[in-house]
């Protein structure tokens, strides 16, 4: 059955999509094998090898120490899809509950949504986690933190006005008078019918994310040297900004394709779940 | 036959209200009504005149901004005084409903299957296969063919009829002793139509179930009721056994809504609408709301008329009740 669906709808499928599946497929391998695909040890100096410009021994040059910079972008990888999958999902799965249930319920508690939402959207994105993780303290965890104190109102929004669309539909009655409980109701009936927007918004989230965590990396808020982070090796390299710009340039290149990759996969998935934005 | 003394369903004094921002609208306004088991009855009126709200109220599943005030006793149990889960109890057990629209009355992402076994669920004790029996026997017993192998399809699978028959089928799982029908054949093509009302009075007949069939259409009453309550304004106008009322209308409205009716036996007669309009439910109506639209109209209607009994089971609230012309014209 699956696969009977899948061929409705692969010749659908458009090249953009093919080409941000086939980015995220690469990075995903990155991630899970990086000794695998790093033509070095990303941790191994190399003193006879500084500050090399790319070659074909090493494709995208060395740094300060010798080491390759493309086992680097490879391992730190790793640690960029984490933030890419972590950042979106604790919003995703909080804020959906939260939007289902003040959707459904309505009244004070969705007042007091609606204040919070207008809060938190005064403020820029990035000023805001920003501020955050300067109360908590910089670190992959904290980041986390920050990032899921704001993210999750954007998930339960989108989420609130699904569910009150959903709410009228006849359906919902028809399960009421069936005697039916409220969390089955939420959860069988309403959840599965207004998740589709939700779902598509979480991976062209997910892009945000790469860019917010490397943004944090590069200031020092999120992950912490010595630690292979696409933020943190272009943070490592401005130092080194004219003689050796590769050090910048290749980790800031990573940032850009991976985001093009969720980009394009999340687009793809609002046309193929017929989701309008 | 014996006509049993306390009647299943009991509507007493019920007044519906919306809160809105423009202030409150009655909808529904001191309703009386009453069902005996076995019992088919129409509730007629005009798009607004109130009959799916009370159809709502009693099962309360109106929008939080709806007040309902009075009792509707069911088995002698108050509903809108019953707790939560003892509503649930008796919500698809007892008292089953269908709607008017079987488009979105289907969930659109399980599968008739899931949705008919959900409902075994949370009624029966019956185990998985004994289930799963059972949703073909119902399938079945509605009239879908090859009910087997159209168990599992989801609702966009199924045409307009056979989606009201899923409805139907979902609604019986628990074995309701009274089914609320929200105009189930509006959406619908008239000959799907007529073989829907068919498959309802015959399950009420099989399954020795009431129901309360909401509709606008007159035909629909006089081809399947035993009793009718014509409502008007949120109150009822006239109530009584089909025939009565039909035959013997003791009602201005229901008299004019008669004589509204096409002819089928004379074509190309021009209609007789009644003039004018429904009247505003946001303000206070002093004396009879159909006085504006009325030809028989006279000074005490301007104080709101009693209901009166006005023949065996027949009442009205009507000044002219003794004054309108029995109609010859069969409908």
């Amino acid at each position: 059955m699956i696969a009977a669906t899948l061929s409705r709808r692969l010749p659908r499928l458009p090249i953009s999509v093919f080409i941000g599946l086939m980015i995220l497929f690469l990075v995903l391998l990155c991630a899970i094998a990086p000794q695998l695909v790093a033509p070095y040890d990303p941790l191994a100096f190399d003193f006879s090898a500084l500050l090399q410009p790319p070659t074909w021994t090493h494709p995208f040059g060395t740094d300060q120490f010798g080491r390759d910079i493309l086992s680097r972008v490879i391992a730190a990888s790793q640690i960029d899809l984490q933030i890419a999958f972590f950042a979106t999902t604790g919003p995703l799965i909080v804020g959906s509950l939260i939007g289902l249930f003040v959707g459904y319920f309505g009244g004070v508690a969705d007042a007091v949504f609606g204040r919070i939402v207008d809060l938190v959207v005064t403020f820029p994105f990035l000023v805001l986690v920003i501020a955050i993780v300067a109360v908590l303290g910089p670190g992959l965890i904290n980041m986390y933190i920050a990032i899921g104190v704001v993210g999750w109102v954007f998930y339960a929004r989108l989420m609130r006005a699904e569910v009150q669309v959903q709410r009228q539909n006849e359906y919902v009655a028809a399960a009421r008078v069936l005697g039916y409980s409220v969390p089955r109701i939420l959860f069988r009936h309403i959840l599965p019918n207004a998740i589709r927007p939700v779902i598509v918004y979480w991976v062209t989230d997910m892009a945000l994310a790469i860019l917010l965590g490397s943004s944090l990396g590069y200031l020092g808020l999120g992950a912490q040297p010595p630690t292979a982070e696409w933020g943190v090796l272009v943070a490592d390299g401005k130092n080194f900004f004219t003689q050796a710009p590769w050090m910048c340039f290749f980790p800031g290149l990573a940032v850009v394709v991976c985001g093009l990759g969720f980009s394009l996969t999340g687009d793809g998935f609002a046309d193929l779940l017929d989701v309008k934005r | 036959m014996m006509v049993s003394v306390e009647p299943l369903l009991r509507v007493n004094d019920m007044h519906v209200s919306f809160e809105t921002g423009h202030g409150s609208v009655r909808a529904v306004d001191g309703l009386d009504l009453e069902v005996r088991a076995g019992e088919v009855l129409g509730l007629v009126g005009e798009s607004g005149s109130g009959k799916s709200v009370t159809l709502r109220s009693i099962t309360r599943i109106l929008q939080p901004n709806a007040r309902v005030k009075g009792q509707v006793f069911w088995r002698g149990e108050d509903l809108l005084r019953m707790s939560e889960t003892r509503l649930r109890a008796v919500r698809g057990a007892e008292i089953a409903m269908i709607f008017q629209e079987p488009m979105t009355a289907l969930n659109p992402v399980l599968p008739i299957s899931l949705q008919i076994d959900e409902a075994l669920v949370a009624h029966t004790t019956l185990g998985r296969a004994a289930r799963r029996k059972r949703a073909i026997e119902l399938l079945g017993l509605v009239g879908i063919p090859a009910a087997a192998e159209r168990l599992d399809s989801y609702p966009h699978e199924f045409s307009g009829g056979m989606r009201q028959r899923a409805m139907i089928a979902i609604a019986l799982a628990a074995d309701p002793a009274l089914l609320l029908a929200d105009e189930p054949t509006t959406a619908l093509d008239v000959t799907i139509q007529d073989q829907i009302l068919k498959l309802l009075l015959r399950l009420v007949d099989d399954l020795g179930m009431a129901m309360i069939l909401v509709t606008h259409d007159l035909g629909v009453v006089a081809e399947t009721c035993s009793q009718v309550a014509v409502m008007y304004a949120g109150r009822i106008a006239e109530a009584g056994p089909v025939e009565a009322i039909f035959y013997h209308p003791r009602h201005a409205y229901t008299h004019a809504l008669l004589n509204s009716m096409p002819d089928s036996s004379a074509a190309r007669v021009a209609l007789k609408p009644i003039p004018g309009q429904p009247p505003r439910l946001d303000r206070p109506i002093q004396g009879c709301p159909f006085v504006p639209r009325c030809t028989w109209a006279t000074p005490p209607c301007e104080s709101r008329p009693p209901i009166v009994t006005v023949g065996p089971g027949h009442v009205s609230a009507c000044t002219a009740a003794h004054r309108l012309p029995s109609r010859i014209v069969p409908a």
